[in-house]
């Protein structure tokens, strides 16, 4: 018995800005599209963007897009595709009047034009400074109001949305060409599959592999687990940015500005700890160097706590009336997050999973990319990925503040251009194969007759502080190595995941379950090409190798689900029309 | 149908501090509440999610008392 199928156009997974933008595309250019997501789209998690979209548009000052290639090359630490950003830069302007036209309520200036803000490592004159106001924002409701824009415009356009359905499984046909994906109803539990012609994948991250984590608990990685179950390889999973404070175990993030009013971090000795590490900027050092100080007296068994896991912020030397005025909102975020009152007691806080820059290779086009034969980037037919869980890759090594919600309007964009295009080129559905819907209907039979089986939760907890222990913020070699060799245990025990609520009906215990699936994908890779690549760049801090290592490492990891298997590719060095950014030691 | 597995489900928002914070309701707040208190969580529920966080942080009020009464338990 196969699962009933519709037919659209497209498919398209996800409903966050980059889902949205690319849906845009589609519904304006009269195709039949379907957008799939698990939560109401403008709950998707781009809602949690404050800081602003980057775009050159030289409102405040001068700028240029060449500007912005330059620092979004030199923040990758050399590691993005010099042709994916160059186009992502100059279409960055394009892409933010389009949405103004849209209606998004960007803050303005007097003079009627977008306001913008200076952020931490966009500068003027390709790095020499002075700091470039390259950041649109509207208040502090960034990524709110791009999704209500992006939204209704939508609907406006007839996008047939599909709300609180999960999608589960790629379809692709015998040439590899994907033709469709299962999907899960969460209100009635029934599996539909969803016929297309092409389908696109906007998922968004994977945070929620770390236990500490600013990202929602959405963020788990779907479309990276499907793919990679579709033989279709992981980029650059080694890549993850942190930031050093957040609130251990909640992962709400503390701002830096705590540090900066005077705040310090102690140890479980109640040692200031970063005299030692630096002795001049002490707390108040880059953010790599506290971070690197913080995760070494974790490991070096001075954490504090009873897992020794974390260590402690320190601010009631402020005195209640500073931190009040000085630090608003954290004395809240503290009690309610960390249950300390700020003003009496240290916060216990950890570095932080905050972005992913990995993910679905893809070309600046938004079409995935994966190796055949001795192309290293042959294009899959019929499949596309922008936003978070796709690897263009504009961020390389390290995403610069800003960029992300550019990428997902620019390649949201260029992804739904790319997908209709194939669709005006490929006119006719391709047959479903014969085995279609199989894969999912293994899975949930394999969940649903589980006995004797693991906990979702419990192995959910394992996986996250396998991560968070072994391939956090600072790498050390035998934690990379044992972490590999701990998360392979974990999937195994993934495949025993057993739920004790077998209804139909709106079962979050399944969902979680099929969640699991998918972030143990993103763990693995994750450490798999970690502990391989013998360098540090970026994100990828080594204690063992602390020099980046162009001769060796300059290039992609790609993962493969199939044996953990890892191959390499190029990095694009070559931009569209600008000179090559030559690497360079990276500093600020 | 199980009314508390679709609550679970759309307490799942796109920030992180909600997440939290209304898991932390719908599991020590939520089982005492009468009919009429649940189906005002369920309307609360339908806030975007910035509005409903500053809600419960206490960033902003409501002038509506059915609310009030249920940010006041989120805000404890
Ligand atoms: C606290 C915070 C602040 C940030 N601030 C900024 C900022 O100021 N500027 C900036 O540039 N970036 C910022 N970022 C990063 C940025 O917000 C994200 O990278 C970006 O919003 C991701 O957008 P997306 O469209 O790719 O995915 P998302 O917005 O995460 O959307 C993913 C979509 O996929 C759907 N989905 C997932 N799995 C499935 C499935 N199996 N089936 C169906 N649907 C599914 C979800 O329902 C959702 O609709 C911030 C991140 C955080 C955590």
């Amino acid at each position: 018995m196969s699962y009933p199928v519709r037919k659209f156009d497209a498919v398209i997974v996800g409903a966050g800005g980059a889902g949205l933008r690319a849906a845009l595309q589609l519904s304006e250019a009269g195709c039949k599209v379907a957008v799939l997501s698990k939560v109401f789209p403008t709950r998707s998690h781009t809602v949690a963007a404050q800081g602003g979209v980057g775009a050159a548009l030289a409102n405040m000052g001068e700028d240029s897009w060449h500007w912005h290639m330059y620092d979004t090359v030199k923040g990758s630490d050399w590691l993005g595709d010099q042709d994916a950003i160059e186009f992502m830069c100059r279409e960055a302007p394009k892409s933010v009047i389009e949405l103004e036209h849209f209606g998004m309520p960007f803050d303005r200036n007097e003079n009627g034009s977008v306001y913008q803000r200076p952020f931490g490592g966009h500068m003027q004159n390709f790095g020499a400074g002075p700091p470039s106001q390259r950041s649109c924002c509207a208040a502090d409701r960034t990524g709110h109001a791009m999704l209500h824009t992006l939204y209704q415009r939508n609907v406006r356009s007839n996008t047939h949305f599909f709300v609180e359905w999960m999608a589960l499984d790629l379809i692709r046909d015998s040439s590899g060409q994907a033709v469709g994906v299962t999907a899960m109803e969460m209100e009635t539990g029934e599996v539909f599959i969803f016929h297309a012609k092409a389908v696109l994948f906007a998922t968004g991250g994977a945070g929620r592999v770390y236990e500490s984590s600013t990202n929602a608990f959405i963020n788990t990685g779907d479309g990276l687990g499907i793919v990679s179950r579709a033989g279709i390889p992981l980029e650059d999973m080694e890549f993850w940015q942190f930031h050093p404070t957040g609130v251990a175990g909640a992962g709400v993030l503390i701002t830096e500005g705590v540090r900066g009013e005077g705040g310090y971090l102690l140890n479980k000795d109640g040692e200031r700890f970063m005299e030692r590490y630096a002795p001049n900027a002490k707390d108040l050092a880059s953010r790599d160097v506290v971070a690197r100080a913080m995760a070494t007296e974790i490991k070096d068994g001075r954490g504090c706590g009873d897992n020794g896991d974390h260590v402690m912020l320190k601010l009631d030397h402020l005195g209640e009336e500073l931190i009040e005025s000085k630090l608003p909102g954290i004395r809240e975020i503290a009690k309610k997050f960390a249950n300390v009152d700020p003003v009496k007691d240290p916060i216990p806080v950890v570095p932080t999973c905050h972005y992913m820059m990995g993910g679905i290779p893809t070309n600046y086009r938004g079409e995935v990319v994966a190796p055949s034969g001795e192309d290293k980037e042959a294009i899959v037919p019929g499949l596309f990925a922008a936003g978070e869980c796709a690897c263009a890759s504009v961020h390389g090594a390290n995403r610069l503040g800003t960029n992300s919600l550019t990428d997902l309007l620019v390649f949201g964009k260029s992804s739904g251009d790319s997908t209709v295009k194939f669709l005006k080129q490929n006119l006719e559905h391709k047959d479903l194969p014969r085995d279609a819907g199989d894969l999912t209907r293994e899975r949930l039979d394999r969940l649903n007759n589980q006995t004797n089986g693991e906990s979702v939760s419990e192995v959910g907890a394992a996986l996250r502080q396998t991560m968070q222990r072994n391939c956090g913020v600072f790498r050390f070699p035998d934690l990379l190595a044992n972490g590999v060799a701990e998360i392979k245990e974990v999937a195994q025990r993934v495949m025993r995941t057993q739920i004790s609520d077998k209804s139909k009906v709106f079962n979050t215990a399944r969902i979680e379950a099929l969640e699991l699936d998918n972030l143990i994908e993103v763990a693995v890779a994750s450490l798999v090409s970690a502990d391989a690549r013998k360098e540090s760049r970026g994100a990828h801090d080594r204690a063992d190798f602390a020099e980046r290592d162009d001769e060796n490492w300059l290039k992609h990891t790609l993962w493969f689900k199939e044996a953990n298997r890892l191959d390499y590719k190029p990095v694009h060095m070559n931009p569209l029309t600008a000179e090559t950014i030559e690497p360079k030691v990276r500093t600020y | 149908m199980s009314d508390m597995d679709r609550l679970r489900w759309s307490c799942r928002r796109g920030l992180l501090e909600l997440d939290l914070v209304l898991q932390r309701f719908l599991n020590e707040e939520y089982p005492s509440l009468g009919a009429e208190q649940r189906e005002t969580f369920n309307r609360l529920l339908r806030l975007q999610d910035n509005d409903l966080l500053d809600l419960a942080m206490g960033r902003a009020d409501t002038s509506d008392k059915e609310f009030g009464v249920l940010v006041n338990l989120m805000r404890k």
